[in-house]
C-alpha cells in the first residue's frame, strides 16, 4: 500500500455492485463508467479514422473502385467528411479526455468515493452511447449518410430535398447531437458539483492537480455551450419537418422554391459557433491539464507557475466565449466586428503563450524520464505550438479570407484541436493504465506507436499547410479536374501514404493496449513516483477507492525535488513533510 | 509511514448506503442544491439562446419575390387571455410547492411526515397549467396559426412547449416526493427530494413569467 494519512471513513454513495450487469453495464461507479466512455471514444476513433483513410484513398484514386462500398461518388465523400468530423468532434475529443479518464480520476484525484450524481453519471453515459448508435444508424439508412459538414450548415442541413443523405440520414444527425448535448450536459454537472463539493479535507482549489482543474473548467465551457447547440438543434429539426423557418430564407432547390422564406442561416451559424469554438477547448483543456501533470512528474520537478497554469486556462475558458466569430468571416460580417473578434481571437494566444513557457520552464534542468506518456505530453507540446503558431494567421480576416476553404484550415485545426489532444489520449492512457489495469504497457511499443504519430501526423498535416496556401480547395473529392490542384497531386499522393502509416502505427498502440491488460508487467501502486491522491490507493482502486478511508492533503500536487524529503517527491497526503513544503 | 484510521470496508455499510445516505442531511441537501443549481444555468443558456434566435429572426427581412422588395415577415401573434390565467395558475402553484418544502424540512426535524397535500396540490396545479397550455395550443390552432404559419407563431409554440417540457419533468419529480411519502421513506430523504423540486419549481415559475412577458411584450 501505497504512503498517506486517511481519517474515518468514506460514505460511499452505493454499495460495491455484484452481477454482471450492475458491475460492468449498468455501472454507477464512475471508474466502470469513464472506462465505458474510453472503450465508445476507442470505437469511435477507429470507426472515424477507417473513414479518413477512405477520404484519402479517394483523394488520389478517384475511380477505384473499393471491396463492399464500390466507387466513391463525390456526394459519398462529402458523408464521409461530414461522418468523420462528427465522430471525431463528439464522439472522440470530447468523450475520451473528460468522458473517459475526466470520470476515471476526478473523484479519485480530489479524494472522493465517486462522482455527485452516481445514476446521473450512469445516465449520461448511455444516453452519449445512444447518440453514437443513431449516428452511425445513418450510414445505412435510405438516402445514407448527411452530407452537410460536421457544422451542418443550412440551408442544405435544413431541407431534405437538398441532396442524398439529407433526407433521415440528416435527420438522425441532428438527434444524435441534440441526444449527445443532453448527455454532456448531464456530465457537465456531475463534475462541476463533484469538483466543488467533495473534495478531501485539505484538498484546496488551488491543491487540486491541473488535470482536475482542466476537466472542472471544461465542464463548465461544456454546461455553458450544450445547451446552446442543443436548442440550435431542436431549431434545425422544425426547420427539416416542421415547415418552420428559423434558418431557411427562400431557396429554390432543384429548380422548386422550397417551402420556407425568410429564415437566416447565419442564425444557425451564430448559435453553432458560439458552441463551436467553446468546444475547440473542450477537446484540448483536458490534454492540457494532464500534460502540465505528466511534464511535472516526468522532469521530477514543480509545475512552473501552478496558479498563472489555473488562470491561464480560466481566460482560455472565458475567451473562448468570445471568439466565435472568427468562423464566420467569410459571411459578409462588419469589418469592424470582424476586427474585433480578430482583436478577442489573438488575446487567446497570450494565455496559450504562458502555458507554453510554463510547459517549457517545467523542462528546463529537469530530470526527464523519457517514458512513453511524457514521449506523448511532449507530443503534445509540440503539436500545440506548431498547429496554434497559424491560428493568429487565420485570426486575421485578411488573411481568413482567402485561406477559409483551403487545406490550410484543416491542418490547422487537425495540428491543434484533433492530433494534439489524441496525443493527450494517448499521454492519459500510457500513464494511467497500470493504475486502471494493474499492468504496464509495453514500453517497446509505446516507443514505436509515438515516434510512428509523431512523425506521421508531421508528414500528413505539415504539407497540407502549403497545399492550402496554393490554393488548394478542401471539401472537394476530386482534385485531377482542376489544373493547378492537379499540379499538386503529388502532394496529396505523399499526405495519404503518410497517412496510411501513421494509421497502421495506431494498431501497434491498440494490440499493445489489449496484450498488456493480459501480459504486461504487473504495476506496483506508483510506478511512477507520483504525489497525487489515486497514486495512494491500491491498483486497480477498489470501489470506493480508498478502501473506506478518506484522505488528508496536507500537500499541493507537485512537490517533487523537495529539499529535505526522503525521497526526491512528497504525496500529497504525506503528513510528515508539512513543514517542508513549499 | 502509513496512517490508517479506519479500515472499514465499504461492501459492509448497509444497504441504505445507496443513494447517499451514510452522509449528513446539511451535506445531502447542499449537495443536491448545488446539483440543481448547475442544471439551472444550463437550462438557461437554453433559453438565451432560444431568446436570442427570437430577436434575430424577429427583425429578419425576407425577400418577396413578387414585389422583389426586402420585407418584414414577422406577424404578432395575439395571444389567448387563457395565457394569463395559466400564469396565474403556475404563480400559485409556486405558493403551494413553497409550503410542501417548508412542511418537508420541518418533518426532519420534528419527525412529521405529513405534507403530502401540499404536493398533491402543486402537482394538480402544474397539471392544470399543462392542460391550460393545450388548450391555448388549440385556440391558436383554431384561429389559423399553427407551428409553421409564421416566425412569431413558430415561437409562442417553441418557447411555451419547451417550457412545458421542463415543467412536465418537475410534476416526475414531484410525483417522485410523493411516492417517497407515501412509500414512508425516511423524513431526511423526503426532504432532500421535495427541496430540489421546489427550488426548480420556482425556477420554472419565474422562466414562465420570462417567456410569457417575452411573448407579451416583445411581439
Amino acid at each position: 500500500m501505497a504512503t498517506g494519512e486517511f481519517a474515518g471513513h468514506l460514505p460511499h454513495a452505493h454499495a460495491a455492485p455484484q452481477g454482471f450487469i450492475r458491475k460492468w453495464v449498468f455501472s454507477l461507479d464512475h471508474k466502470v463508467i469513464g472506462l465505458q466512455y474510453y472503450f465508445l471514444a476507442l470505437t469511435a476513433v477507429f470507426v472515424g479514422m477507417l473513414l479518413s483513410l477512405l477520404m484519402r484513398i479517394h483523394l488520389i484514386w478517384p475511380n477505384l473502385s473499393l471491396p463492399l462500398i464500390g466507387e466513391i461518388k463525390p456526394e459519398t465523400y462529402l458523408s464521409l467528411l461530414t461522418m468523420h468530423g462528427t465522430i471525431m468532434v463528439f464522439f472522440v475529443l470530447t468523450t475520451a479526455p473528460q468522458g473517459g479518464f475526466g470520470n476515471y480520476f476526478l473523484p479519485i484525484q480530489i479524494g472522493a468515493a465517486d462522482m455527485a450524481f452516481p445514476v446521473l453519471n450512469m445516465l449520461s453515459f448511455w444516453v452519449t452511447f445512444l447518440a453514437f448508435v443513431v449516428l452511425v444508424a445513418a450510414f445505412f439508412v435510405t438516402g445514407g449518410a448527411p452530407l452537410h459538414g460536421w457544422t451542418g450548415y443550412p440551408p442544405l442541413s435544413a431541407l431534405q430535398s437538398a441532396g442524398t443523405g439529407q433526407g433521415l440520414g440528416a435527420d438522425l444527425w441532428v438527434i444524435s447531437i441534440a441526444l449527445f448535448c443532453l448527455g454532456a450536459l448531464m456530465s457537465a454537472l456531475n463534475f462541476i458539483t463533484t469538483t466543488l463539493d467533495m473534495r478531501a479535507k485539505g484538498m484546496s482549489l488551488m491543491r487540486m492537480p491541473l488535470t482536475c482543474w482542466a476537466w472542472f473548467i471544461t465542464a463548465i465551457l461544456g454546461l455553458l455551450a450544450f445547451g446552446v447547440l442543443l436548442s440550435a438543434g431542436i431549431l434545425l429539426l422544425l426547420d427539416r419537418n416542421a415547415g418552420t423557418s428559423f434558418y431557411v430564407p427562400l431557396v429554390v432547390v432543384n429548380g422548386q422554391v422550397a417551402a420556407h422564406k425568410g429564415g437566416s442561416p447565419l442564425l444557425w451559424q451564430h448559435l453553432f459557433w458560439f458552441f463551436g469554438h467553446p468546444e475547440v477547448y473542450i477537446a484540448i483543456l483536458p490534454a492540457m491539464g494532464l500534460c502540465s501533470q505528466l511534464v511535472s512528474v516526468f522532469s521530477r520537478k514543480p509545475i512552473f507557475g501552478y496558479k498563472a497554469m489555473v488562470y491561464a486556462m480560466l481566460s482560455i475558458g472565458i475567451l473562448g466565449f468570445m471568439v466565435w466569430g472568427h468562423h464566420m468571416f467569410m459571411s459578409g460580417m462588419s469589418p469592424y466586428t470582424a476586427f474585433a473578434f480578430s482583436v478577442m481571437t489573438m488575446a487567446i494566444g497570450v494565455p496559450s503563450a504562458i502555458k507554453t513557457f510554463n510547459w517549457l520552464g517545467t523542462l528546463w534542468g529537469g530530470k526527464i524520464r523519457f517514458t512513453p506518456p511524457m514521449l506523448f505530453a511532449i507530443g503534445f507540446v509540440s503539436l500545440f505550438v506548431s498547429g496554434g503558431i497559424s491560428g493568429p494567421f487565420l485570426a486575421q480576416p485578411v488573411l481568413d479570407i482567402p485561406l477559409h476553404e483551403t487545406y490550410f484550415v484543416i491542418a490547422h485545426f487537425h495540428l491543434i484541436m484533433g492530433v494534439a489532444s489524441i496525443f493527450g489520449i494517448f499521454a492519459a492512457t500510457y500513464y494511467w493504465f497500470p493504475k486502471m489495469f494493474g499492468r504496464m504497457m509495453n514500453e517497446r511499443m509505446a516507443q514505436i506507436h509515438f515516434w510512428v504519430s509523431f512523425v506521421g501526423t508531421y508528414a500528413v498535416f505539415m504539407p497540407m499547410h502549403y497545399y492550402g496556401m496554393a490554393a488548394a480547395l478542401r471539401r472537394y473529392s476530386q482534385s485531377t479536374e482542376v489544373a493547378y490542384m492537379r499540379d499538386l497531386l503529388p502532394l496529396q499522393q505523399f499526405i495519404t501514404a503518410a497517412a496510411i502509416v501513421t494509421i497502421a502505427g495506431q494498431f501497434v498502440f491498440l494490440f499493445n493496449l489489449f496484450w498488456s491488460m493480459k501480459y504486461g508487467k504487473q504495476a506496483s501502486d506508483n510506478p511512477w513516483e507520483a504525489t497525487t491522491l489515486e497514486w495512494t490507493t491500491a491498483t486497480p482502486p477498489p470501489h470506493d477507492n480508498f478502501a473506506g478511508r478518506t484522505p488528508v492533503v496536507y500537500h499541493g500536487p507537485y512537490e517533487y525535488s523537495v529539499p529535505g524529503a526522503p525521497n526526491d517527491f512528497v504525496m500529497q497526503t504525506d503528513p510528515a513533510m508539512e513543514k517542508v513544503s513549499h | 509511514m502509513s496512517n490508517f484510521s479506519s479500515t472499514l470496508d465499504v461492501s459492509t455499510l448497509p444497504s441504505e448506503s445507496r443513494g447517499g445516505i451514510a452522509l449528513p442531511f446539511e451535506s445531502r441537501l447542499r449537495r443536491a442544491r448545488l446539483g440543481l443549481l448547475v442544471a439551472l444555468v444550463g437550462i438557461v443558456m437554453i433559453f438565451i439562446s432560444f431568446t436570442s434566435a427570437y430577436v434575430v429572426r424577429q427583425g429578419l427581412p425576407t425577400l418577396d419575390p413578387g414585389t422583389n422588395t426586402l420585407v418584414r415577415d414577422w406577424f404578432s401573434v395575439r395571444l389567448p387571455s387563457l395565457l394569463l390565467l395559466n400564469t396565474i395558475v403556475l404563480v400559485i402553484s409556486s405558493g403551494s410547492m413553497e409550503a410542501a418544502r417548508r412542511q418537508a424540512l420541518r418533518g426532519t426535524r420534528n419527525g412529521s411526515k405529513n405534507g403530502l397535500s401540499w404536493l398533491a396540490l402543486t402537482v394538480l396545479l402544474g397539471l392544470s397549467f399543462l392542460i391550460g397550455q393545450w388548450a391555448v395550443w388549440q385556440k391558436l390552432a383554431a384561429s389559423g396559426m399553427y407551428l409553421s404559419t409564421n416566425p412569431g407563431s413558430s415561437f409562442v409554440y417553441l418557447l411555451t412547449g419547451a417550457h412545458a417540457v421542463h415543467l412536465s419533468g418537475g410534476i416526475l419529480a414531484l410525483l417522485a416526493a410523493c411516492g417517497a411519502t407515501l412509500l414512508r421513506r425516511e423524513a431526511e430523504s423526503r426532504a432532500v427530494v421535495v427541496d430540489v423540486a421546489a427550488w426548480y419549481w420556482h425556477f420554472m415559475a419565474v422562466l414562465w413569467v420570462y417567456i410569457f412577458c417575452l411573448l407579451k411584450f416583445a411581439r
